[in-house]
């Protein structure tokens, strides 16, 4: 069969919503942060099939704006959680409960 | 002018000569006769015009032009005299009366400010001026009243008064406010112009208005049921009593139903709540509570023992007279007849009253008449002036009371022959009961030893008893009736022929009938206590002679009904205060915050995860909401 937009829609959105399954459901931070990265590709997926079926390059151009955000963001964020695992010792998202009334 | 130097006297005394006592009392009576020669003046230079006067515009609001003013016609003119002349010589009279008294020169200056008040209503040419000083008489009564502050029965028969006084004029506000609402003015000339050319502008408010103007003077001329304070009000010194209690403040009430007669000359008309009234207008409510009033009064006093609640209810009969005559003239447009015994009341009965505080001041502050007797020896002027008091007061023939008395039942016979009954059976005694106190304080032996020593008063009092007595016999030998009547139905002409007989000739049926009252009231009175040494009645009557003494009990019931009622309601918003105004209110606001914050405090949980949840469900609402 032809791959149509809609296809490649639907793909994005279902990878989205694994990406957003495993941020709330997952218990290691650094699982949670795979998800994460997981929904950004979700999105560019859905930028590039956008910009293949409309003739469009400003999809693409988008999409590297986007890569290049995640990687910054990954720095900082990896970082985050070292920092965070040399305190605590822990890597479990349960445990990180110190703004609880 | 004449209004205001009685009040620049008394404030002049409060604040400059309080210590000297001959000055503060001789500043106030030079103010007060100051005022009654520039009245008896104006009233020579006017005579029946009506001027008026507004040297002040207080509050311009819009649909409602508050002015002080002053408006001058024959009923003011009337009653400035009458008011300057009795309130003068009643000063002079307590210059003498209360002499040794501490707060001399606070009497003096109370009483300038009770005349003050008294000439502002007489005065007023609006209603709401005329609500003010009617007010402002009523608090110059309650500290006259509460003069002697420390007894506690003149502080409380005070508050009474006050309070009493004070439920009427709820009243009376709530019919002033009807009147503007439907009107748009209260000017009394206004007013009239106007219901006279548009009869139906008050429309079904008409009665309501009326009677609730009329509450007004039940409180003020304590009709019933509002009349328990004036008894009561005895208490106050017996000038007091003579100014305000018989000649000038109960009259008050009766002026201010005169000056706004137009309103009950209305054909009767009630809001939709009350229509089970019908046709009975509020003149003919008025016409009854005076009735009744007047009988009952009359009913007491019979069985009154001490002097001046005898003279107090006699004025309450009186002032049931004026009333009714109101009501009963006021469908024709004619109660001129209430104003003319006004004004012969006013004499006489001040008379009475400054007579029986001289007995009172000779038997040494005694004022229980079965313990005076043999006077009329001892005190001569003293009793031939009571006695000329008492005879225009029951109204024997060619004395003031007389031709007065004699209009209003002439009125009544013409409107009502129920009234007319009544009144002449009221007339009947009020002969019986003042023939008793005249045959019981004067005549028969001395029953105490502060009545066998008893001497004539000093001077200035003596002055006073005579003065008064010369109008209270003579003063209707003014064509004052006819006078009067012109201020009501312009171009009134009287019937000529002679005067001292001239009501026999009128209307021989209510003459005669009221000579006849007189003749068997004093008969009855002659066969049943001339010289007798105690009451023979209560034998003869019984339960209804206690009854009658104890005033039927009027207080009693007041006082049963009134103070639970009383209670109940402050009960009740106090409740409202406590719990739901301090409860909900002030208490509530904070709490329900209180509660607002501990449930949102729930949502911090601290987990991570949660917070992720939120923020995606969030972002997918804000989506929603966006793209639908």
């Amino acid at each position: 069969m032809n791959a149509g937009l809609n296809h490649y829609l639907v793909v994005s959105g279902l990878l989205f919503c694994l990406g957003l399954f495993g941020v709330l459901a997952r218990r290691n931070l650094l699982i949670i942060y795979m998800s994460l990265e997981l929904m950004l590709n979700a999105a560019n997926l859905a930028l590039v099939a956008f910009s293949r079926f409309n003739n469009n390059l400003n999809g693409q151009v988008i999409v590297f704006f986007v890569i290049t955000v995640a990687a910054a963001e990954v720095a900082v964020g990896l970082a985050l959680i070292v920092a965070l695992y040399r305190k605590r010792q822990t890597a479990h998202v349960e445990d990180l409960a110190s703004l609880k009334y | 002018m004449v209004l205001f130097f009685p009040l620049i006297c008394s404030l002049g005394t409060w604040f400059l000569a309080r210590k000297e006592r001959n000055l503060t009392a001789g500043f106030n009576i030079a103010g007060v006769v100051t005022s009654f020669i520039l009245s008896v003046s104006l009233a020579c230079m006017y005579g029946g015009q009506a001027i008026d006067c507004t040297p002040f515009h207080w509050l311009p609001l819009d649909g409602l032009d508050l002015r002080i003013g002053l408006h001058l016609d024959r009923l003011s003119t009337l009653m400035l005299v009458v008011v300057t002349s009795v309130s003068s010589l009643v000063m002079v009279y307590s210059a003498a009366y209360m002499k040794d008294d501490p707060g001399y020169s606070r009497f003096f200056s109370t009483l300038g400010l009770f005349v003050f008040s008294m000439l502002g209503i007489v005065l007023a040419d609006n209603l709401l001026m005329m609500f003010i000083f009617w007010e402002l008489v009523g608090v110059s009564s309650y500290l006259l009243i509460g003069f002697w502050f420390e007894r506690p029965a003149a502080s409380d028969a005070s508050k009474k008064a006050f309070i009493t006084n004070r439920l009427g004029d709820f009243g009376f506000i709530i019919g002033i406010i009807i009147v503007w609402s439907a009107t748009g003015t209260l000017n009394f000339s206004e007013l009239a112009s106007k219901l006279h050319q548009n009869p139906a502008m008050l429309g079904h408010l008409a009665s309501l208005a009326g009677v609730l103007i009329f509450m007004g003077a039940m409180g003020k001329s304590a009709q019933f049921p509002l009349h328990v304070w004036l008894p009561d009000a005895m208490e106050g010194p017996t000038p007091v009593s003579a100014l305000i209690h018989a000649a000038t403040m109960v009259a008050a009430g009766v002026y201010m139903l005169c000056r706004v007669y137009f309103i009950y000359a209305l054909p009767a008309g009630w809001p939709a709540a009350f229509s089970f009234m019908g046709e009975i207008s509020a003149a003919t409510i008025v016409a009854w509570i005076g009735a009744f009033t007047s009988l009952l009064a009359a009913v007491i006093a019979i069985q009154q023992n001490d002097i001046k609640r005898i003279l107090a209810y006699s004025t309450l009969s009186q002032l049931g007279y004026m009333v009714m005559t109101v009501g009963l003239g006021a469908p024709v447009g004619n109660p001129s007849a209430a104003m003319y015994h006004l004004v012969t009341h006013a004499f006489f009965k001040a008379l009475l009253f400054l007579g029986a505080g001289s007995v009172i001041h000779a038997c040494h502050h005694e004022q229980d008449i079965w313990r005076m007797g043999g006077l009329w020896k001892k005190m001569p002027v003293t009793f031939w002036t009571f006695l000329i008091g008492t005879a225009a007061l029951a109204g024997v023939p060619s004395f003031s009371g007389f031709y007065s008395k004699d209009e209003i039942l002439v009125t009544a016979l013409e409107n009502s022959p129920v009234l007319f009954g009544l009144a002449v059976i009221v007339a009947g005694l009020t002969t019986f009961y003042m023939s008793r106190l005249v045959l019981v304080a004067f005549f028969g032996p001395a029953r105490s030893d502060h009545a066998s020593h008893a001497h004539e008063s000093p001077k200035p009092m003596l002055i006073a008893l005579v003065t008064l007595a010369v109008p209270s016999w003579f003063i209707a030998w003014l064509p004052l009736g006819p006078f009067l009547t012109r201020h009501f139905i312009p171009g009134f002409q009287e019937h000529g022929g002679d005067f001292l007989l001239g009501p026999f000739n009128h209307n021989p049926i209510a003459a005669l009938f009221g000579f006849g009252a007189v003749l068997f009231g004093l008969s009855g009175a002659w066969f049943c206590y001339a010289g007798s040494s105690s009451d023979p009645l209560p034998a003869k009557l019984g339960g209804w002679s206690r009854a009658m003494r104890n005033r039927f009990y009027f207080d009693e019931i007041y006082e049963a009904i009134v103070v639970p009622l009383h209670d109940l309601v402050a009960r009740m918003v106090d409740g409202f205060d406590r719990w739901v105004v301090s409860g909900l209110g002030v208490r509530g606001v904070p709490g329900a915050v209180e509660i607002a914050g501990r449930a949102l405090r729930l949502v911090q949980s601290g987990s991570l995860q949660t917070y992720s949840f939120l923020f995606a469900a969030g972002a997918v609402f804000a989506a929603w909401l966006v793209l639908r």
